[in-house]
C-alpha cells in the first residue's frame, strides 16, 4: 500500500498479532523437521527416558549415524534412489519437452489429438490393476523401468510446460528455421535454455516426485537390493523393522540397536530428507512460477 | 441414419478426384513439413498408449473372471457379477462413506486454509518476513508421504511427542492410530499441514495482481485496513476461490491410497478403509484382479462424472475451464 497513514489502535494489535501468528505458523512447520534433526544426533538412552518436546540435543552423540552408514541396505537404497532420480527425471525432461515443444507448435494436424490423449489420462484414471497386468506383461516387474517408463509423463506437468513455451516469442526461432536448423536444434539450443524456469521446476516436481515416490516401486520391485531409501525408510519408519535398521548383514548388535532405535529412525529420516532440502533453495526462485502456471491451467 | 451414411458413401464416389486428393496432400503435406516434430511425437504417443490406454482396455477384465494363464482376452465374460458382489458386500457402505466423509471434512477444512494464510501473509507489510514466511511453509509439500506418516506415527505413540503435548494439557494419553475416531483429523490434519504454504501461491499470485489505485482511492475516500480488506482484497479473489472450489468439488469421490496405506491398521478400518486403499488390498494382496478392478473402475467413472460436471459448471459461472 503505497499511502502511509497512521495507523489506528485495532490495526496496530491486528499487525502484531498476525506477525506473531505466522511466526509460530513458521515454528509448527519447521519443528517436526527441528526435532528429527535434533533427536538423531541425541545420547539413546536421555532420548528414550526424555518426554516433551525437545529444544536441543540431549547429550550428543553420532552413534546413529554411524549405525545408518555402516547398514549396507540403506547406503545402497540412497544410490539406488540417486539413479532412480536422476535416469527417471532425464526421461521426463526429455519426454515431456517433446510432448510440450510439439504441443506448442502451430499448423500440426494431428496436435490436437495427442492433446485429447493426454487430457484424458488426467481425467480418467487407468485403474492399478490393470496398470499392474500391464507393467507386469511388459516384462517390467522388478526393473525400474516399471516406473521410470510408467511414470515418462505427467500430463499436468506437461500442460505446465506447453503453456511456458506458447509465451517465448516466435522471432526467437525465425532466424534458426531460415539457417535450415530442424526441430530438435530449436528445441535443445533455443527454446529449452530460455525456458529455464519452467525446467527448473519440472526438474524440482519430476525429481522430488522420485526421489519421495515410494508406493509404485512398492508393488513392482521385489528385489530388495533394488530397494530406494523411501522403501527401505518405510520399512524402519513405518513397519518399525529392526532388521532394516541393522542391515542384512547384521552390522552391530541387537541391544545396541534397540536402545537407539528411535535415534536411528530419526537419522534415516534426515539421510532420506536432507538431499531435498538442499536443492530446495536452489530451485525455490523457480518454482513458483511454475507452480502458479500449473494451478491456472492444470 | 443409415440412409445418410449410405448417400455420404456415394457422395464420396461420386466427389471429384481432387477433394480427396486434396485432403491426402494436406496431409503429406502436414506430415513433410512437421516430420521431425512427428518424429518427437512417436514417443509421447507411445507412452500414452503403451502405459494409459493399454491399461483402460485392460479394464475389461471387470466384466470377465481374470486368469494369468489365459490372459485378459481368453479369461471368460462374468457380466456385472463383480459389481454386484461390490454392492452385496458388507463393506461397500463403510468405504463409501469413508471416501466421502475423508473428502468432504478435508475440503471443509483444508480448502479456506491457503485462502486464510494468503491473506494473513498479504497483510505483513515488511516484504523480507512475507518472503521468509512464503519459502518456510512451502517446505513441508516437498516432505515425503514416508517421512510424514512415520513421524505421525512416532509422535503418537503413547511416548510420543504429541502425547507428552496432551498430557503437559493435563489429558490422558492416547493410542492415535488405534482407535478409529482420531484418525480423520490425523489425516486431515497432517494434511493441512503439509499443503496449506503451497496452496497459498495461488491466491497470493491473484492477491498481487490487485491494481494498488483501488487501495489508493479507498484510502483518500476515507476507507480503513478492514474495510479495504473486506471491500478490495476478498472480492478480488472471489473468481480464484470459485474455480478452485469447483475444480475441488470434482475431487469429491478421490482420495488416494498412497498416505493412507501408510498410516491405516485394521483396528481403524472403521474410519480408515476407503475405495482406492480397499482396491489395492484386493487386487494387489489378494490377488482378486477383476473384482479389485470392478470397483477401481466403478469409482473411476463416479470421479469422471464429477469433473465434467464441475467443469461444466465452472465453464458457465466464470469461462474458465479445463479443457
Amino acid at each position: 500500500m503505497a499511502t502511509v497513514h497512521r495507523r489506528s489502535a485495532g490495526e496496530w494489535i491486528f499487525d502484531h498479532a498476525n506477525i506473531f501468528f505466522l511466526a509460530f505458523l513458521c515454528f509448527v512447520m519447521l519443528y517436526p523437521l527441528y526435532y528429527v534433526a535434533v533427536a538423531s544426533v541425541s545420547d539413546g538412552n536421555q532420548l528414550m527416558a526424555h518426554t516433551g518436546p525437545l529444544m536441543a540435543p540431549l547429550g550428543f552423540s553420532l552413534a546413529a549415524y554411524r549405525m545408518v552408514f555402516n547398514n549396507s541396505m540403506v547406503v545402497r537404497s540412497f544410490f539406488n534412489s540417486v539413479y532412480l532420480v536422476i535416469v527417471g527425471t532425464s526421461v521426463n525432461l526429455l519426454l515431456t519437452s517433446f510432448a510440450a515443444y510439439v504441443l506448442s507448435r502451430k499448423r500440426v494436424y494431428w496436435k490436437n489429438l495427442i492433446m485429447v490423449m493426454a487430457v484424458i489420462t488426467m481425467m480418467f484414471h487407468r485403474g492399478l490393476v490393470p496398470f499392474f497386468l500391464t507393467v507386469r506383461s511388459l516384462g517390467l516387474l522388478d526393473t525400474y523401468w516399471s516406473v521410470i517408463l510408467g511414470f515418462a509423463i505427467s500430463a499436468y506437468n506437461m500442460i505446465i510446460m506447453r503453456t511456458y513455451f506458447l509465451t517465448i516469442p516466435d522471432s526467437l526461432e525465425e532466424s534458426a528455421k531460415m539457417d535450415g536448423a530442424n526441430d530438435f536444434t530449436i528445441l535443445f539450443r533455443i527454446i529449452l535454455p530460455v525456458a529455464k524456469p519452467v525446467v527448473a521446476t519440472m526438474i524440482l516436481f519430476y525429481g522430488v516426485g522420485r526421489w519421495n515416490g515410494y508406493f509404485y516401486v512398492m508393488i513392482f520391485l521385489r528385489d530388495r537390493l533394488k530397494y530406494p531409501i523411501s522403501l527401505v525408510l518405510r520399512e524402519i519408519l513405518v513397519a518399525n523393522s529392526a532388521d532394516s535398521m541393522v542391515g542384512a548383514d547384521g552390522a552391530g548388535d541387537m541391544g545396541d540397536t534397540e536402545r537407539i532405535a528411535d535415534s536411528i529412525k530419526f537419522a534415516t529420516t534426515m539421510v532420506a530428507t536432507v538431499p531435498i532440502l538442499v536443492l530446495y533453495p536452489y530451485l525455490q526462485k523457480y518454482f513458483v512460477k511454475g507452480a502458479m502456471i500449473g494451478s491456472v491451467k492444470g | 441414419m443409415a440412409k445418410n451414411s449410405a448417400t455420404a458413401t456415394v457422395d464420396l464416389a461420386v466427389r471429384p478426384r481432387m477433394f480427396r486428393a486434396g485432403y491426402g496432400t494436406m496431409l503429406r503435406k502436414d506430415f513433410n513439413r512437421n516430420r521431425y516434430l512427428y518424429l518427437m511425437a512417436l514417443p509421447v504417443v507411445a507412452f500414452f498408449v503403451i502405459f494409459h490406454y493399454v491399461p483402460m482396455y485392460g479394464l475389461v477384465i471387470s466384466f470377465k473372471r481374470y486368469s494369468p494363464a489365459l490372459g485378459i482376452n481368453g479369461s471368460p465374460w462374468v457380466g456385472f457379477k463383480y459389481f454386484v458382489d461390490f454392492f452385496e458386500s458388507y463393506y461397500t457402505w463403510r468405504l463409501i462413506r469413508n471416501t466421502i466423509l475423508l473428502s468432504v471434512y478435508s475440503l471443509v477444512w483444508g480448502f479456506p486454509a491457503p485462502i486464510i494464510l494468503a491473506l494473513l501473509i498479504n497483510e505483513v507489510r515488511s516484504t523480507g518476513f512475507k518472503r521468509v514466511v512464503q519459502s518456510l511453509t512451502y517446505v513441508p509439500h516437498f516432505i515425503s508421504l514416508v517421512v510424514v506418516a512415520g513421524l505421525l506415527l512416532e509422535f503418537s505413540q503413547g511416548s510420543g511427542l504429541f502425547n507428552d503435548i496432551v498430557q503437559w494439557f493435563g489429558g490422558e494419553r492416547i493410542f492415535f492410530f488405534q482407535e478409529p475416531r482420531f484418525f480423520r483429523g490425523m489425516y486431515i490434519g497432517s494434511g493441512i499441514w503439509q499443503e496449506v504454504g503451497w496452496g497459498t501461491i495461488i491466491y497470493l499470485s491473484a492477491l498481487s495482481a490487485i491494481d494498488p489505485q483501488l487501495y489508493e482511492a479507498a484510502t483518500i475516500d476515507g476507507a480503513g485496513r478492514f474495510s479495504k480488506l473486506w471491500r478490495i482484497t476478498v472480492p478480488s479473489i472471489i473468481p480464484t476461490i470459485v474455480v478452485l472450489l469447483i475444480l475441488r468439488l470434482g475431487q469429491l469421490m478421490t482420495v488416494g491410497h498412497e498416505k493412507i496405506i501408510l498410516l491405516y491398521n485394521s483396528s481403524i478400518y472403521e474410519t480408515a478403509d476407503v475405495i482406492s486403499t480397499f482396491v489395492y488390498r484386493k487386487g494387489l494382496l489378494d490377488f482378486s484382479w477383476s473384482y479389485a478392478t470392478a470397483i477401481g473402475m466403478f469409482n473411476s467413472i463416479i470421479n469422471l462424472l464429477l469433473v465434467v460436471t464441475a467443469n461444466a459448471i465452472s465453464r458457465r459461472v466464470n469461462e474458465t475451464s479445463l479443457w
